[in-house]
This record gives C-alpha cells, structure tokens and sequence, in this order.
C-alpha cells in the first residue's frame, strides 16, 4: 500500500521559493502567474491492508516527523 | 570543581570543537571543562550545562534538525532540561531544539533564499536566562550568522513577548532594532528565545565563534553567554561584557 503525502507551508507563511519561481515565470512571459507556493511530495510504502488503519499511522508520522506543523500543512491520500 | 559542558555530537555537526575548545580551553582557567556526548548515547554523564551545537546534521535532510531531534540522547536532553538543567543551542542547535519541542516557534528559509553568513550584532531583552541574565540591557553584542533557515516563525508571536521569552534581537551596531538589520526575515527581528522556564535557550548566531581576542573588535562578545551560564552555576552575581 502506498500513501502519498502532501506538505505545504502554512498560508501566511512567506515562501521565498515560490516567490522566486513565480517572478521567473513572469519572466518566462507567464503573465498570469498570480502567485507560487512550493511543497514537498512524500511517498510511503505500507505493509497491510487496511487503508483506514494506514491512514491513521501515516497522519501520526506526519504529526511527529513528516510536517513541522508549525509552519507547515498536510495532506495524505492512500492508494488502495 | 569545574562546570562541565557536555557538547552534543550528531552526524553533520561542525561547530562542536569550536564549542569544546571554548570550554575546554578558552575558560578552563575560569573553571570550565567540556566533552563530546555521541548522539546515540542515552545517558549525558552528569554534564552541568547541555550544549546543542551547529552543524548540518543529517544533511538537512526533510528539515533543519528534524531527524537529529529524534536522536537517541535526546530523550536524555529532554530529561534534562525537564529537570531545569541549563541547556543552549546554537544555529543547527537551536532548529534541534525548536524540533524537538524544548522551544517554540520553527526556523524556515532565509526570506533572502541566500545562506547568509556574516557578522550580525544582537540586543539582550527578555527574562533572565542561565546564558544571559548578567549581559547589560541594551548592550549590543557582535557575533557572525552561518545559515540558509534561520528565518525564526512563531505562530503566536504577541505571547512569546508578552512572556518574555524573546531573548536576542537582530539588531545595529548602535543596539538599533530595525528591519535593515534583519538578515534573514525574522519576525519581529528575533534571533533567540527560551522556553517558558527560561533555561532552555536557542539561537541562530554563533558565541562560541566569538570567544578570543585573536577575532578583532567585538571578538569576545560571545563569551559572555558561557560566563553567565559559569555565574550562574556558582550561583554568584555576576556583570558580564564590561570591556567596553
């Protein structure tokens, strides 16, 4: 089983990455680039087959490593 | 009797020498010593004083200090600073810290996205700590900055004040606390707080780089904040930084 998860920087929290990448864009002639946010993509491989039970494991991960939930926002989908 | 400084080693940590000679050599003659504690110990070895140095442990892998903050002596750390033991973490340190849940608030990217490294000066405020309570207000204090996170986020940052616990601020030579001496976006200019107890202490500049006279003016500036925690544990009133 495979979880997929999603962090981003809280909204609020300035993201100079983005910021960067986005002015970038413009330049790129991508004029209708309002605005950038950059994330991070996780990937875990599960044993088990129970996705409800894997989700649960996979949301303490994030809440004890995965996310700093601070600054940061996650997002978890399970493949089944 | 001397006050022993355990310096805690973790993979990727570069700044531990500097932080032993310091104690070890430097203020020997004060009545310091100091020793490496490996990460994967569980036991400190009834060090007075806890030192988490800089570095880039684990590569910065996923974030700054994410992975040494669940290092096996951490438990230990933990332990300790639970118990009111007087612990410091510098730059990497102060990420581990704030990553393992001794100090609020996280370090993100630099808003510059450069790695700022420089010297940066500091004012003292807050409450008492074991590492500043006997620096003068308003004393601007010289140190260098060696980062790419140091960007310090609070998502309360009102109650931080209002409790104290801003300890240095970024700011002029003059002791001016204004955004052109921000170097790295900081809210509110901050560059160390403590815990609610305020013996746990974190910061992004460096002291133990700011030790010897061999440095040139404002070289000795980060010594002040190992003689307070030395003042502290003899527990004698101590005024430091009188040179100048």
């Amino acid at each position: 089983m495979r979880a997929r998860v999603y962090v981003t920087l809280k909204s609020g929290v300035l993201d100079p990455q983005g910021q960067a990448v986005a002015r970038t864009l413009g330049r790129l002639g991508y004029g209708e680039v309002q605005g950038v946010r950059i994330g991070k993509y996780v990937e875990i491989d599960l044993e088990g087959g129970d996705p409800d039970a894997a989700r649960a494991r996979v949301e303490e991960m994030c809440r004890r490593l995965v996310a700093n939930t601070v600054i940061e926002d996650y997002r978890i989908e399970v493949d089944t | 009797m001397s006050v022993v400084f355990g310096v805690v080693r973790f993979p990727g940590s570069n700044c531990d020498d500097d932080a032993v000679r310091v104690v070890d050599q430097v203020l020997r003659p004060a009545g310091a010593s100091g020793r490496i504690i490996w990460h994967k110990e569980r036991a400190l070895g009834g060090v007075d004083v806890v030192l988490v140095p800089g570095g880039f442990t684990y590569g910065d892998y996923l974030r700054a200090g994410a992975l040494a903050a669940q290092s096996p002596v951490m438990d230990a750390v933990v332990e300790f600073a639970r118990a009111g033991g007087p612990v410091i973490g510098i730059c990497n340190g102060f990420q581990i810290l704030c990553e393992a849940g001794l100090l609020d608030g996280a370090l993100a990217r630099n808003a510059s996205l450069h790695f700022e490294c420089r010297d940066v000066h500091l004012v003292v405020e807050g409450r008492p700590t074991p590492f500043t309570h006997a620096i003068p207000a308003g004393r601007a204090i010289r140190m260098s900055i060696a980062h790419a996170q140091g960007r310090y986020v609070h998502p309360d940052v009102d109650r931080l004040e209002g409790e104290g616990r801003v300890v240095f601020r970024y700011a002029t030579a003059d002791g001016a606390v204004i955004e052109a001496a921000n170097p790295n976006g900081s809210q509110r200019n901050i560059a160390g707080v403590c815990n609610a107890e305020g013996n746990v202490l974190g910061l992004m500049p460096h002291p133990e780089r700011a030790c010897e006279d061999l440095l040139g003016e404002g070289g000795e500036d980060g010594l002040m904040l190992f003689e307070c925690a030395l003042a502290w544990k003899a527990g004698v009133p101590a005024r430091v930084g009188g040179k100048r």
